[in-house]
């Protein structure tokens, strides 16, 4: 079904048969537009980008490229397509028919779960309001935008869910998604690291490489969810965040590229004279990734979760990959190991599966993500340079779950109050580190140029080349 | 077709996805409709016996690493358990037979096609020059300059036929004879799109139409009906017989790494042509033409058809020739008040002087025009070769395993 961007609300599931929907969705889309005025990117009001839109949720058109008007930037409401006969595929529902209405016993947590969900697609974009007064070129303001403006119609996403399957409680919490504010003392966002500050650009890079991760596994495991309705909706989604992965991996790909440059060019590992050249020394950019990569094991919840367990048993969120996993889909009797830490020391132990569910997809997190630091470290290796850039161990510098209680350093060794005190600035970004990487964002907006501690991407938007103009400033 | 290696060797654009870009998001592999991406816990690869090139997959992929094309001797695709092991795409090998840069999808199609006549790629001639190859992409066409448009076909005549001279300035654009370039027509085909590429041979030999002015020349027909005769108006051939002198052309290419005429002295050219198919004709006999004084020997044969004398192109130019460069054979299928004659019926007419030239090692064969010739070329030869104690069987996988037949139809 294609989708007509000549209606008010874009979509692809035919509001205009449901007038009280369509009338509750369009009474929202003011103040989603004036919530995108007052914190979407900031001094992009007036640009044409060069973005992809989806024009059908069907394969050929996922991806149609053009110049879009960013004040006439329209969000729709996609699912995928419907998958005919399609059942619960876990848990106590599992062979019964996929839901298309919210069963009455699980109505608050789906509505729960959609709305945290939902709760970080606006949050990302609040984060990331002043990123593109510091763009290192047009390259990756447009990929800004685009991020951006999918995290937009991500929430519309949800918020179509809410308004759609939850009444008069899903308007109010449609509401209160915009009235949140990431950062804020009194209205918060819900989960943590969607509080936590994204001002450089090394930040948004590793923000999009490690958190945005987290999200392709919580819409993997929504996706397989037994409301139909929450699956095709997050099908759809991962289509997108695809892309925000592609600008984290090939973000921090770009700057590490550049430092290793810088390495052989000058014949040095030494940080102060990397910095003196402009370049991010490779310790730096390890700690950043240690902070990302610690806030974001934090996304996965407590490592052993009757919450997630319920999620599971009801049908309501399932495992990544649920339907290419072979076993028996209720996870009857089956352990699973957890961490915990036992005289000083972290220790495996055994919990049931169903609860250590949080665990497992952090698991599967981390597998992934390990493959894309290698990837990184691929790029040093061509340079010739020995340096390797490492994940860290996954109970390190967590602030939730039993894990909170101990300092853990970055190799799963269980240090005192006083030894992570000491050498918390090795393993973390230190404020000095930060103001360093705040002094080299410049903005950088001349087509084709590119800012001098960043390489130039190996391949541009849609087969275009790196020096196109992919915003044009009116 | 009767040498085995030579009737199996099949080129194909294998897709590869590039394990540097890709992010492993399976997007490719989800969009898939056939099935042929998979993935191990290292790479995303493509199986070349499922992928059917339906480019369902390009669009999605978030990097651009997925649009990533080999050209490879069928025989020898990547496996995708080779495709799991890579850290980093191959390097395009340059294959047994023949030189194929990693060529615009339109003009590896239609190089396919045209050369499908001499049973795959072939080999250049051992003395040929080495020849440039695109350097102009359709990213970065060259800017061309229209300095010449001439009608070369009587004014009467049912065909329009064009010599068009095109300028490159300042730019770099090195040809050879019977190489090809490429022209983008300018706007959008109905579906909205750029307009595919459309090659054209040249028509000049190396140093420009104008020696040692930055030019070359095409032979262009204005296109109005399609080959079953339905009137239709070519986009691109309009779009260049209207040009005025002055107007600016996006060209692309040079492509051709065969069709190439040997350097050596005493080599023999020995060339079938018809309508427009006489332009890297044209190209290769003016360079000789121009060493006529260096003496370097070597004969020239001509088979040149067309309906009428009027419709020919070159027609007056080429009679001017002496005997003793070259030898024309002329066809005109439709000449009033005489029998319909073809180029093959001037070939078996002439096989004892084609004979002769077929079994000089010294000889080169060029064929170029439409495809409906290819045949009937093909028949004419081993007839002159049966007639004249020849061996068409045998001699034809000789002359192609030494870049010596080398044919464009189309």
């Amino acid at each position: 079904m294609n989708i007509d961007y000549s209606e008010k609300i874009p979509n692809n599931v035919n509001l205009a048969a449901n007038r009280t929907l369509q009338r509750a969705l369009e009474h929202w889309q003011p103040e989603f537009l004036q919530w995108w005025g007052e914190v979407g990117p900031e001094g992009t009001r007036n640009v044409d980008v060069y973005l992809r839109t989806a024009v059908s949720a069907e394969p050929k058109g996922w991806a149609n490229f053009g110049y879009v008007k960013m004040q006439d930037y329209r969000w729709g409401i996609f699912l995928a397509p419907a998958e005919a006969g399609r059942q619960v595929n876990f848990g106590v529902h599992k062979g019964e028919p996929a839901w298309q209405e919210v069963p009455g016993e699980y109505r608050s947590n789906l509505r729960r779960l959609i709305v945290t969900q939902g709760d970080t697609e606006p949050a990302s974009v609040e984060q990331q309001q002043h990123l593109g007064l510091t763009c290192p070129s047009l390259y990756d303001l447009r990929n800004l935008i685009q991020v951006n403006v999918e995290e937009g119609r991500h929430l519309w996403a949800m918020v179509y869910l809410l308004h759609a399957h939850f009444g008069r409680d899903g308007r109010e919490e449609a509401e209160a998604l915009l009235q949140r504010r990431s950062g804020d003392a009194d209205n918060p966002r819900i989960l943590g690291a969607f509080n936590e500050p994204t001002p450089d650009w090394l930040s948004f890079f590793m923000f999009t490489f490690f958190t945005d991760r987290d999200g392709k596994y919580q819409l993997c495991s929504l996706a397989e969810s037994g409301f139909d309705p929450l699956a095709r909706t997050c099908r759809f989604m991962l289509t997108e965040e695809a892309h925000h992965m592609f600008v984290g991996e090939s973000g921090v790909g770009r700057v590490v590229q550049r430092s290793c440059e810088a390495m052989v060019a000058n014949r040095t590992d030494d940080p102060a004279k990397l910095r003196a050249l402009g370049v991010i020394d490779l310790p730096t950019i390890q700690r950043y990734l240690n902070l990302h990569f610690s806030v974001t094991m934090d996304l996965f919840g407590s490592d052993v979760s009757s919450n997630a367990a319920t999620f599971y048993a009801t049908g309501l969120k399932g495992r990544f990959d649920e339907t290419k996993i072979g076993d028996d889909h209720q996870l009857n009797g089956a352990m699973y190991p957890v961490l915990e830490v036992r005289d000083g020391r972290l220790v495996t132990a055994e919990a049931p599966a169903l609860n250590a569910l949080n665990e497992k997809l952090r698991d599967d997190y981390i597998r992934d993500a390990t493959a894309g630091i290698d990837r990184w470290n691929k790029i040093i290796e061509k340079q010739g340079l020995p340096q390797r850039l490492k994940a860290p161990h996954k109970a390190f510098h967590r602030r939730i779950g039993p894990l909170a209680a101990a300092n853990i350093d970055p190799d799963g060794n269980v240090v005192s109050a006083a030894e992570w005190a000491a050498n918390v600035s090795r393993w973390l970004p230190s404020e000095t580190d930060r103001a360093f990487v705040a002094s080299l964002m410049g903005r950088v907006v001349e087509t084709g140029r590119y800012a001098n501690w960043i390489a130039p991407p190996a391949r541009g938007v849609d087969n275009q080349s790196v020096d196109f103009e992919y915003v044009r400033f009116n | 077709m009767s040498d085995p290696a030579l009737a199996a060797f099949e080129v194909i654009r294998q897709h590869l996805i590039d394990p540097e870009i890709c992010i492993r998001c399976n997007t490719c592999e989800e969009t898939c409709p056939v099935d042929a991406i998979t993935h191990d816990a290292r790479n995303y690869v493509v199986d070349p016996a499922k992928c059917n090139s339906c480019n369902a997959c390009i669009a999605p992929c978030p990097t651009g690493s997925i649009d990533n094309w080999r050209r490879v001797d069928k025989r020898k695709a990547y496996s995708t358990d080779e495709q799991f092991g890579w850290d980093s795409l191959p390097p395009q090998h340059e294959m047994d037979a023949g030189v194929v840069p990693d060529l615009p999808i339109d003009v590896a199609r239609i190089t396919a096609e045209a050369t499908s006549g001499q049973g795959g790629a072939a080999v250049p001639p051992w003395s040929a020059a080495h020849p440039y190859t695109n350097i102009y992409t359709v990213q970065k066409p060259a800017v061309a300059t229209v300095s010449g448009n001439f009608r070369l076909t009587a004014d009467g005549a049912s065909s329009d036929i064009r010599h068009l001279v095109l300028d490159f300035g300042g730019a770099a654009f090195p040809v050879l004879e019977g190489q090809t370039i490429g022209v983008i027509p300018p706007g959008l085909d109905a579906t909205g799109r750029p307009h595919h590429v459309r090659l054209y041979s040249v028509a000049s030999p190396r140093e420009g139409e104008r020696p040692r002015y930055n030019n070359l020349a095409l032979t262009i027909k204005r296109v109005t009906e399609d080959h079953q005769r339905n009137p239709v108006a070519g986009v691109a051939s309009n779009y260049l017989c209207d040009l005025a002198k002055g107007a600016e052309v996006n060209v692309v290419g040079p492509y051709g790494t065969t069709f190439l005429i040997p350097n050596h002295p005493a080599s023999s050219l020995l060339m079938v042509c018809t309508g427009t198919g006489s332009a890297p004709m044209r190209a290769m006999t003016e360079r000789r033409r121009r060493r006529i004084a260096l003496n370097e020997g070597g004969g020239l044969m001509l088979f040149f058809g067309a309906r009428t004398p009027d419709e020919l192109p070159y027609f007056g130019p080429l009679q001017k020739l002496p005997k003793e460069f070259i030898d024309i054979n002329f066809a005109f299928s439709r000449a009033p008040g005489e029998p319909k004659r073809y180029v093959q019926d001037r070939i078996r007419e002439r096989g004892a002087d084609v004979v002769r030239f077929l079994d000089d090692q010294d000889c080169y064969v060029y064929i170029c025009g439409l495809k409906d010739m290819e045949h009937g070329v093909d028949q004419a030869f081993r007839d002159a070769c049966r007639a004249h104690g020849a061996d068409w069987d045998q001699l034809l996988p000789e002359l192609r395993s030494q870049g010596r037949y080398h044919v464009e139809t189309y």
